[in-house]
């Protein structure tokens, strides 16, 4: 008796690194596979030194003016060149990465905390739940997104606090839907059942036992989303509202740099917007990479 | 096929509702008293009562919702602080603007997006598939502000083949005679080439802005739905049947690949009603988007909600319009319903 339990646990020892090295050795082959997911995760790395570093490592101060420096083109010393007022365009484009990772992570860290709690309820309860969730998702759903988020601006008033909400009711949907799907295929799985039958209150088996299972599937659809959550605030910020000027953030640099690009001043507009999709281009492949990592056979 | 629709229609009823109950309940959330802020800073506290009273807003709620409601009814959106006009007859009277670039827009997307994503289906990892996999990936990461600017730079800068980005019209011409007003075809109607022609340029760069943004969801799901659909039973049925190659395309496959694609058009819709609003600050164009913008600057708050409202009906319909195309495409639907 005694020696079986040894070999159990051993061999349950034995299985939990090899587990974990297998865990490694299939993200390795899936890396290796497609290149192009190891490159983004490089420029994500580069973008959170970025977002984390900006101010100490940006060369010049981003809202020093100086008038005889004005709009000049890309130079050594200025790599990006100047814009308008004479501020150096790379630091200001290097500090304005926090301001805009830091709103797509406040904007998907609410919407994903709110959408999958409500999700995940509906899902398990089903029921008067279920349709109350899902009325207040098909009602957000019923506006066209960014309109809808134009609009909450405008009613909880202009500041960049109220664009972060926007974004996450805007992206509360998606993460509902993912939530009350997933959710719903578990509900009565073996092991929930097991979870229940061994005395464990219905959210506690909602909480500890099902909640962990969804996680695969909502970290794609969150990946996904921090693209369009950067966009979507880089978006309103564009048209004039939530971020004031002298303050660097992407959209509004590129708004700011709008009018110069038909007169051939194109660097005051080109580097944020272009920093912008390049961030965007590289959350949209790292979903890419993490469905093909979690769920091979949604690949495309 | 009547009752299918007029069930459709039963059903949008409920979003409708939702829209109206949402777009009240953000104008009660206006921050601080809205009163106050009609009133000016330099009211005293019997004037901004006055107003208080005049604009209803001492009523209970429920009161003051079925007002609201019933303003809604008989189409009154209230006026424009900024300009003192009728927000619903501004809106009407820009509202073309806005539908010309998007429909066309539209169209330019998918005459590109079907072909290339079918293409990439028939032909899996050819050329033509790591084009169409870049394009709908590059697709989606495209600020679409910063897309309409690179544009003008280079086809009005650098090039000179676009005229300057601004309006609808070049300064020279004034504007057709009101029919439509679709100056494409108001131009048209009054039989005035020159107009035709300088509006259609002045639409190049915004169509094309529009179009590269909304070409990316629906090749990638022409491609994804053409790929499932061409695995499938029927279609090997009907290709070991000895039918043409092009039959089994278009009739079998392509006819039942559109379905989901149709249901992401939807989604397309939501995506070109909300960027019209960006695009249309890019290239200073006077369609409801820049009215709304230009409103919610000077914090005009009526023509915001009101556009707002507009847009969500607009997209109440467009869902409306995309759910009875399904049913004409797909039979089955309305045998099963």
């Amino acid at each position: 008796m005694d020696n079986r339990v040894a070999t159990l646990d051993a061999t349950s020892d034995a299985s939990r690194p090899s587990a974990l090295a297998a865990a490694l050795r299939h993200a390795r082959y899936v890396l290796g596979e497609n290149p192009v997911t190891a490159a983004a995760f490089a420029l994500f790395g580069a973008f959170l030194i970025a977002a984390v570093a900006g101010p100490w490592l940006a060369p010049f101060d981003p809202l020093a003016t100086d008038a005889a420096r004005a709009l000049q083109p890309p130079s050594s010393t200025h790599w990006f060149g100047t814009d308008q007022l004479g501020r150096d365009i790379f630091s200001r484009v290097l500090v304005a990465t926090s301001l805009d990772f830091g709103m797509a992570f406040a904007a998907v860290a609410l919407s994903f905390g709110l959408g999958c709690g409500l999700g995940a309820l509906a899902g398990y309860y089903g029921g008067w739940t279920d349709r109350l969730v899902s009325r207040l998702s098909d009602t957000i759903m019923a506006f066209p997104l960014f309109v809808l988020a134009m609009a909450i601006v405008a009613a909880l008033g202009n500041s960049v606090a109220n664009i972060i909400y926007a974004t996450a009711i805007i992206n509360l949907p998606f993460y509902i839907r993912v939530a009350r799907a997933e959710v719903n295929v578990r509900r009565n799985a073996g092991y929930v059942e097991a979870a229940r039958l061994a005395g464990n209150g219905e959210l506690r088996v909602l909480a500890c036992h099902i909640f962990p299972n969804i996680l695969p599937p909502v970290m794609v659809q969150i990946s996904l989303n921090m693209g369009w959550a950067i966009l979507n605030a880089a978006g309103l910020s564009f048209i004039g509202l939530g971020v004031r000027p002298p303050q660097p953030e992407w959209g509004i640099m590129v708004a700011e740099g709008g009018s110069y690009m038909i007169s051939g001043e194109w660097w005051v507009s080109f580097f944020p917007g272009a920093v912008l999709m390049l961030a965007v281009f590289c959350f949209n492949l790292l979903g890419d990479g993490l469905r093909d990592l979690i769920d091979p056979r949604r690949r495309t | 096929m009547l009752s299918l629709i007029a069930r459709r229609l039963l059903a949008a009823i409920p979003s409708v509702l939702g829209i109206v109950v949402v777009t009240f309940v953000l104008t009660r959330a206006l921050p601080g008293d809205p009163a106050a802020y009609y009133a000016g800073p330099a009211a005293t506290a019997e004037a901004v009562e006055q107003i208080r009273v005049k604009l209803g807003l001492d009523q209970p709620l429920w009161r003051q919702f079925l007002d609201y409601a019933g303003d809604l009814a008989r189409g009154d959106l209230g006026l424009s602080v900024s300009t003192g006009q009728p927000v619903s007859e501004e809106l009407l009277r820009r509202l073309p603007a806005s539908l010309e670039i998007t429909l066309l827009g539209l169209l330019l997307a998918g005459a590109i997006a079907l072909p290339l994503g079918i293409l990439a289906a028939t032909r899996p990892n050819s050329w033509i598939d790591h084009a169409c996999r870049l394009v709908t990936t590059l697709g989606v990461s495209l600020p679409i502000f910063f897309t309409g600017l690179l544009l003008a730079y280079v086809f009005y800068y650098l090039l000179g083949w676009a005229p300057p980005p601004v309006g609808r019209l070049d300064s020279l011409y004034s504007p057709p005679p009101h029919w439509t007003g679709f100056y494409l075809i108001d131009s048209l109607i009054a039989r005035d080439g020159r107009v035709f022609l300088s509006a259609a340029g002045q639409m190049v760069l915004p169509v094309i802005t529009l179009a590269l943004f909304v070409l990316a969801p629906i090749a990638r799901m022409t491609r994804a739905s053409m790929l499932g659909v061409l695995s499938s039973d029927f279609v090997r049925t009907a290709r070991a049947s000895g039918l043409t190659p092009a039959t089994v395309l278009y009739r079998y496959a392509f006819r039942n690949a559109m379905l989901p694609v149709l249901t992401t058009l939807g989604m397309v819709f939501s995506f070109l009603l909300g960027s019209n609003v960006v695009i249309e600050k890019v290239f200073a164009w006077p369609g409801v988007g820049s009215y709304a913008v230009d409103a919610l600057i000077q914090s005009d708050y009526a023509p915001v909600q009101g556009f707002v409202l507009v847009m969500a009906l607009l997209f109440v319909a467009i869902n409306l319009l995309i759910d009875v195309l399904y049913t004409v495409i797909d039979p089955r639907v309305s045998i099963e319903s």
